[in-house]
């Protein structure tokens, strides 16, 4: 884990000024992306009630999909990406100073492959 | 990427690569996507030309680096607006007042200097969010709360510069008063301390408010004076425990002597916990409700709440209803059933009134704020309520526009705030209506003697021309201050309707 993070990290750097909408597209750190997602979605989207995200959730799918970000089987890396980068309904969107390309995509390899 | 306004393409140019210089390429934003990442998500505004938009960001991440932005923005003459972590969602996001403006956002200066236990006070950078600060307590074991507002991302430093307050214990709720020291980078770049942090040997900053001579803290407090890049909070000793009471009265004009009792015990310090005045709702209810909390030793609260009943019940036909004590640190199962921000922990659980419910599955998402200053009596609140009452429906065209209120918030001492809310959406034919709704409560409400604590950023100057004594006497004095410490109007130019001398003749 640690060793490809380092090259990858560097990697992303690079890549971040002229293709910052590709954050998607890099691999991330699941590990990191479960601390980014306490950090940052947690007080919203954790299991249980006092959680916006999760209540808005609960009304919007019905049951259909979980209303936990971290129960779904169904998000994808451009869901993500709009969702952090455009916000949606009462959720505004994240600055890459709060959460940064590689951020991103860490929270992306975190949600998609579990 | 637009231009600021009155600036040459060479010399945006110029400051750019200045920016670029002092912080890093990675932290100077100027592609459209990344700049469309600071807009307001709330914004009465949204889509229309009105919108206050940046025209790029810069993000230092130390005091050097902020003096070297500002340095290099004042030559070129480019606006700048600071923010500190940008979540003022409700008051203008983390987008500029003046459209145009670079934001200087401060997140990553995100640094707890120091949390001391024995004198209870923080020194902190402006990223450091109210998260930031209570984990640091709790990592570090130390026996001090912070006090929190609803949505605990926003900053310690930036909710005190706005006005904002929580709900703890007076008079910790009123973030900027409990301050105590700022450090300043003013349009010149120079950097300043305020109070005790004037003298360099002190070791008292966050321990002597006023320092020697004329205090200057105030003009920093929704003003645009200079970038506060360090801010020190007095905290409040963890108390040993939480009691309240709900106490019911049954006729509508029961409410003149509650307030009459409220304050009096607020006033002597009986009562310190952030109460709540709710009218009643259905045929037995009461007409009014007051929650009324106590934070401190257990057996001293439980006297003080003793005291309280007893003034309470001279009112005919009062219900007193205490609840448990609770004491601190919570038990999980205590945890699990209070307001989490009352008992100083940070939550954005406040963001459930915007999202879907089972009443409200569509909402607008977004949301703003009318909150005038009215008398703290009975009377008051009674005038107030029906003043709404009967011009709710004219100043919403006859429609209903999903504007609610009036909230009576009583959590600074000695004030009565009346909140009025209002949907914001991505609408533009709806937040039409509305914007013209709140314009209307401004104007009406002021000719009652009733003007705002607090504006969304687009309203600022609507609220500042309310402030009209001896023909605007204040605000021109506050001009000449800011033509004073920032001649070339770089900072926060608009910010609470204060405006640099060449936008003012403009
Ligand atoms: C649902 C909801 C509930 C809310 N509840 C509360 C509440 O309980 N209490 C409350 O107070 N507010 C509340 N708000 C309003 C707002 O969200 C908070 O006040 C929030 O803390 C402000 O954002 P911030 O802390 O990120 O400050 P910032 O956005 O960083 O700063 C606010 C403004 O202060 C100025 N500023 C910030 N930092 C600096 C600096 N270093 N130098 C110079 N100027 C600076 C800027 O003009 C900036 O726009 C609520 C909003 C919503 C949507
Ligand atoms: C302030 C609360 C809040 C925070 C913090 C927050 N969200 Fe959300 N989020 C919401 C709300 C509310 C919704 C539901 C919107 C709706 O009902 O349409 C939502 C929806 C989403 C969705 C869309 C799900 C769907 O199927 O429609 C995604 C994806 C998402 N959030 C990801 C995140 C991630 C990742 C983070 C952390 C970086 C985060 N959110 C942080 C409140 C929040």
């Amino acid at each position: 884990m640690k060793a490809r993070k380092s090259i990858i990290k560097p990697l992303m750097l690079l890549l971040a000024l002229p293709l910052a909408s590709t954050a998607a597209d890099t691999h991330g750190d699941s590990t990191q992306g479960k601390a980014h997602f306490n950090y940052w979605c947690a007080p919203c989207h954790a299991a249980g009630p006092g959680h916006p995200g999760t209540q808005s959730l609960t009304v919007k799918y019905r049951g259909s999909v979980p209303a936990e970000l971290e129960q779904r089987k169904d998000l994808t890396a451009a869901l993500l990406t709009s969702a952090v980068r455009q916000g949606i309904l009462s959720m505004p969107p994240f600055r890459k100073t709060e959460v940064s390309d590689a951020q991103l995509a860490d929270l992306i390899a975190y949600l998609t492959t579990r | 990427m637009a231009l600021p306004p009155g600036v040459s393409e060479a010399d945006f140019a110029a400051a750019l690569t200045d920016f670029r210089a002092a912080v890093g390429d990675e932290w100077v934003f100027t592609s459209d996507e990344d700049i469309a990442l600071y807009r307001d998500a709330y914004s009465p505004y949204w889509g229309e030309g009105e919108e206050r938009l940046a025209s790029a960001a810069v993000a230092p991440a130390t005091v050097e680096q902020v003096q070297a932005v500002v340095r290099a923005a004042n030559a070129r003459r480019v606006p700048l607006y600071p923010i500190s972590t940008g979540r003022n969602l409700a008051y203008g996001g983390s987008a500029p007042v003046y459209s145009g403006s670079v934001v200087l956002d401060l997140k990553r200066m995100n640094r707890v200097i120091e949390v001391n236990e024995r004198s209870a006070y923080a020194l902190v950078e402006p990223g450091v969010s109210y998260f930031d600060l209570y984990n640091y307590i709790t990592e570090h074991n130390l026996d001090v709360w912070i006090d929190p507002p609803d949505p605990g991302w926003g900053s310690v430093i930036g909710n005190a510069l706005d006005g904002g307050g929580g709900w703890t214990a007076a008079p910790f709720r009123d973030h900027f008063l409990v301050h105590c020291g700022m450090e300043v980078v003013l349009g010149d770049g120079d950097i300043v301390r305020t109070g005790m942090g004037a003298a360099p040997h002190a070791q008292t900053w966050q321990q002597n408010r006023w320092g020697y001579g004329p205090w200057v803290d105030g003009l920093f407090r929704q003003s645009n004076m200079g970038v506060v890049t360090k801010m020190g909070f007095w905290l409040m000793p963890r108390p040993e425990a939480f009691l309240s009471a709900t106490v019911q009265v049954f006729n509508d004009r029961d409410i003149i002597p509650l307030f009459d009792i409220l304050n009096l015990l607020e006033n002597q310090h009986v009562i310190n916990g952030s109460t709540g005045v709710f009218p009643g709702f259905g045929p037995n209810a009461a007409a009014w409700n007051l929650q009324l909390p106590i934070y401190g030793p257990a057996n001293v609260i439980t006297a003080q709440m003793d005291y309280a009943q007893a003034k309470f019940e001279t009112i005919d036909g009062c219900r007193f209803i205490r609840n448990e004590l609770i004491r601190t640190p919570l038990s999980a199962e205590d945890r699990a059933r209070v307001r989490l921000v009352n008992f100083g922990i940070p939550d954005l659980s406040t963001f459930g009134m915007l999202g879907r419910t089972e009443q409200s599955p569509n909402p607008a998402g977004g949301h703003i704020g009318f909150s005038p200053i009215i008398p703290r009596t009975g009377e008051g609140l009674l005038e107030y309520r029906d003043f709404f009452r009967d011009n709710a429906a004219e100043v919403s065209g006859g429609e209903n526009l999903g504007i609610i209120g009036p909230v009576f918030m009583t959590n600074w001492e000695r004030s009565l705030v009346a909140l009025i809310m209002f949907p914001i959406s991505k609408d533009a034919t709806a937040n039409g209506k509305i914007r013209a709704a709140f314009r209307k409560w401004v104007t009406l409400a002021a000719e009652r003697g009733w003007h705002e604590y607090r504006a969304p950023a687009v309203f600022q100057n609507d609220v500042a021309e309310s402030y009209s004594f001896n023909d605007h006497a204040l605000q021109r004095m506050r001009e000449k201050i800011k033509d004073a410490i920032d001649p070339n109007g770089i900072i926060s130019a608009g910010r609470y309707g204060v405006w640099p001398k060449h936008l003012r003749d403009a």
